[in-house]
């Protein structure tokens, strides 16, 4: 039982962090999350340069960590700072083509930031089919609201059928089309249209009864991700409310002497301690041999941190009153971005109903 | 990183789990699993088996008859007891009065009492709330005035847990009356058999008999049975509160209801399933579950902090919140599990060694009775509104 980093990790997050709070103020993090681009690519270059990404895979993959941990210390500093870079979109799309092998080339650019990835799986109204046609595949169908869609120079599509398959598709190939445009809370995402795209035998991940495995891989990785990403936003609006609470006068008293909202506060606290409990629960299992039990423990994670997300979004505003509402108070931001990771990768209801599902 | 326990850990737990499955007699896990309410005799006898094994007091020092254990190790020893289904330890000799004196108390008291808490031979209850003194304990208004040799106590106490059983009882009494109310509190040793105590039972919402007022008419206490300095009973006090919270979340406990739970709720059926398939329900359960798993990485998160550092704080007041939460979540699940038996009022079968015959499921009658008495939790040990006002001021800063 041990609860500390190694110092590796713990290296790994402190020059995240710094990094983050001395480059990254809200002012920059808004010019680039509400950009036509919805990212800043010399940012992304930046921390990317920072070897960032290749913390997220092991040697194997070609990067220096992946481990479960790794992948939280990386995400919740994400999240502290309310990253907008496309880091997600590698984590998903690499660990989809690390668990499927092949593709060394774009697994590379992936790790070293150069490629841009995303990762492509909730369809929309036509869903994406795929078709065999002679020795390789025709792609049709729109896949909705793909995170950082604009920004990919390379997607990992996952068509939904008995046994999904997975595609690697670059973004130029004729017939692929992105809908570009900003999310609610700040960053890129986009609907992804093929038009009867045309792709070669090699373009499939993975072989035949690999798809599930392959999408267990990068969805869980993200699972965490977003999981930890929360923990991390939870952390900055809890420190960010506590010092408006100590600071805010009314009847000649700081706010914070008010038991009704010291109350308030108080369960925010202790359901954020539960949320990075239930992040450190999945980052454990995520390297652990039980398929189950890590399945069942990024279910729990993702449905805890939608639930305490939005809790603590429409807490930190309750508390702040009116500048809590401003566009230019950046706790505004981080409340939706909590509660909007609930719209990503299944809600706390989807969740719930896959942690009974595995039980 | 790493959740798993270490080897010596794993051993340990091992050790712990084979003494409960040899030592635990099986008459006493049957009653604590069906939550019948346990005689005075029946604690008793698992005092004296835990104390043969000198686990009796598990956190005091090796010196006073203690084993020695880290944190974890009783974290460990809590949970598994829970998970046995063992009777709980009687809190009021071991883990209240016993680490005071240790801290407070003279060598002569020590000697004194501290043997005779481990052999069974006083069976201790705690004076310290009266009727105008709960949440602000300090307001107390009991009263002892120093006459010779002795102290004559006069006043009221109320909520005292298994004082009908108990030949002492430690007090917090007001020696000052002139001080600032923290600044004029004593904290004195008294026997109940002394003339001029009257104890009267409170019945409670489930029907029990678990409280009593106890009233003292002109009390003679010895002045020998002053713990510590006159007047100093406050600090005394808060370290009485703040010291045994190790188990205060009670993972163990709601792990094992849990696990009743789940066999309830297969047991029983709702449309033609079991009612652990309905959705509703199922997904009333899994919340409680994934809360509980939760709650169980956030108390090792407290004690790894500690460990080494003595007694967790004010964290103790997030693990006690959440904690009794997540306990009375899973009664009240128990209690809608069984439906409309969980209906009939049987308080005979609510006793240990009631045989007869039940009224629709088994256990069904204690599901009712074991909610509505357990709404307690958040109330006492300092309401859980107080907790939260311990966690504004010590955590928040506010």
């Amino acid at each position: 039982m041990n609860f500390d980093h190694t110092d590796d990790r713990r290296m790994l997050a402190d020059t995240l962090v710094r990094a983050l709070r001395d480059g990254y103020p809200i002012d920059t993090r808004n010019a680039g999350a509400y950009s036509d681009a919805g990212y800043d690519p010399a940012v992304w270059q930046q921390l990317t340069e920072l070897g960032i990404v290749s913390a997220l895979f092991d040697e194997a993959a070609g990067g220096f960590g992946g481990s479960g941990f790794d992948i939280m210390v990386v995400f919740e500093a994400l999240g502290r700072a309310l990253v907008v870079e496309p880091f997600l979109g590698a984590l998903m799309a690499g660990r989809a083509l690390a668990a499927g092998g092949g593709h060394d080339e774009t697994l590379a650019g992936i790790v070293a930031g150069e490629t841009i990835a995303a990762f492509a799986q909730g369809d929309g109204a036509t869903p994406v089919t795929a078709t065999k046609t002679g020795d390789g595949w025709t792609l049709s169908g729109t896949k909705a609201v793909v995170a950082q869609a604009g920004a990919a120079s390379v997607f990992v599509v996952v068509v939904e059928q008995d046994e999904p398959l997975v595609f690697l598709v670059p973004a130029d190939t004729a017939g692929v089309s992105v809908r570009s445009y900003n999310v609610v809370e700040g960053g890129g995402a986009g609907d992804v249209t093929f038009d009867g795209v045309t792709l070669g035998a090699d373009a499939r991940i993975g072989g035949e009864g690999q798809g599930q495995r392959i999408v267990d891989a990068a969805v869980g990785a993200g699972l965490l991700a977003l999981s930890a990403e929360a923990v991390g936003a939870m952390e900055f609006v809890k420190e960010a409310t506590l010092g408006y609470l100590r600071d805010r006068k009314q009847f000649g008293v700081p706010i914070g002497k008010f038991q009704a909202l010291q109350h308030r506060m108080a369960t925010v606290l202790l359901e954020i301690e539960q949320a990075q409990s239930a992040v450190i629960n999945a980052a454990s299992a995520f390297d652990g041999d039980d398929a189950k039990a890590r399945a069942r423990a990024l279910a729990a994670a993702k449905y805890t941190i939608g639930r305490t997300g939005a809790l603590v979004a429409e807490e930190s505003i309750q508390l702040h009153g009116g500048i809590g509402m401003t566009w230019e108070y950046a706790v505004s931001h981080y409340a939706k971005r909590l509660v909007m990771i609930d719209h990503q990768l299944g809600d706390e209801d989807y969740h719930l109903q896959r942690y009974i599902a595995l039980g | 990183m790493d959740l798993s326990f270490t080897p010596e850990e794993e051993s340990f737990r091992d050790e712990v789990r084979s003494f409960f499955r040899d030592k635990l007699p099986a008459r006493l896990s049957t009653l604590v699993r069906e939550g019948k309410r346990l005689r005075k005799a029946d604690m008793e006898e698992w005092h004296a088996i835990l104390n043969e094994r000198g686990w009796l007091a598990n956190h005091w020092p090796e010196q006073w008859g203690g084993p020695g254990w880290s944190v974890i190790q009783r974290f460990i020893f809590d949970n598994e007891s829970a998970l046995a289904h063992a009777p709980r330890v009687v809190p009021f000799g071991v883990n209240m009065l016993g680490p005071v004196l240790i801290k407070y108390g003279s060598e002569e008291q020590k000697k004194q009492w501290l043997p005779r808490i481990l052999d069974g031979s006083d069976w201790w209850c705690q004076g310290y709330s009266e009727p105008g003194a709960g949440s602000d304990l300090a307001g107390l208004k009991t009263t002892a005035v120093r006459k010779g040799d002795v102290y004559v106590v006069n006043g009221q106490k109320t909520w005292t847990t298994l004082g009908q059983h108990a030949d002492m009882i430690f007090c917090l009494v007001r020696t000052d009356a002139t001080a600032k109310k923290q600044e004029g509190i004593s904290f004195l040793l008294i026997d109940m058999k002394s003339p001029g105590i009257e104890v009267r039972p409170i019945t409670l919402i489930d029907g029990e008999q678990e409280v009593n007022e106890v009233f003292f008419t002109d009390v003679e206490v010895p002045v020998a049975n002053l713990v510590g300095e006159e007047n100093q009973g406050w600090t005394y006090a808060k370290y009485l509160l703040t010291y045994e919270r190790t188990n205060i979340a009670g993972v163990g406990f709601s792990i094992a209801s849990f696990e009743r739970l789940k066999e309830v709720a297969q047991m029983q059926k709702k449309g033609g399933r079991a009612l652990a398939d309905d959705p509703l329900f199922a997904a009333r359960m899994a919340r409680v579950e994934i809360d509980l798993a939760n709650m169980q990485t956030t108390n090792l998160r407290v004690l790894a902090a500690v460990a080494g550092g003595g007694a967790p704080g004010a964290e103790s007041s997030m693990l006690k919140i959440k904690g009794t939460e997540i306990r009375q979540e899973i009664t009240a699940l128990t209690r809608r599990a069984y439906g409309s038996y969980a209906a009939p009022y049987i308080p005979e079968a609510l006793e240990a060694g009631w045989n007869g015959e039940d009224v629709g499921p088994e256990d069904a009658a204690m599901a009712a009775p074991s909610y509505f008495n357990n709404r307690k939790l958040s109330i006492f040990g300092g309401s859980n509104e107080i907790q939260k006002n311990i966690i504004s001021k010590a955590i928040l800063g506010l």
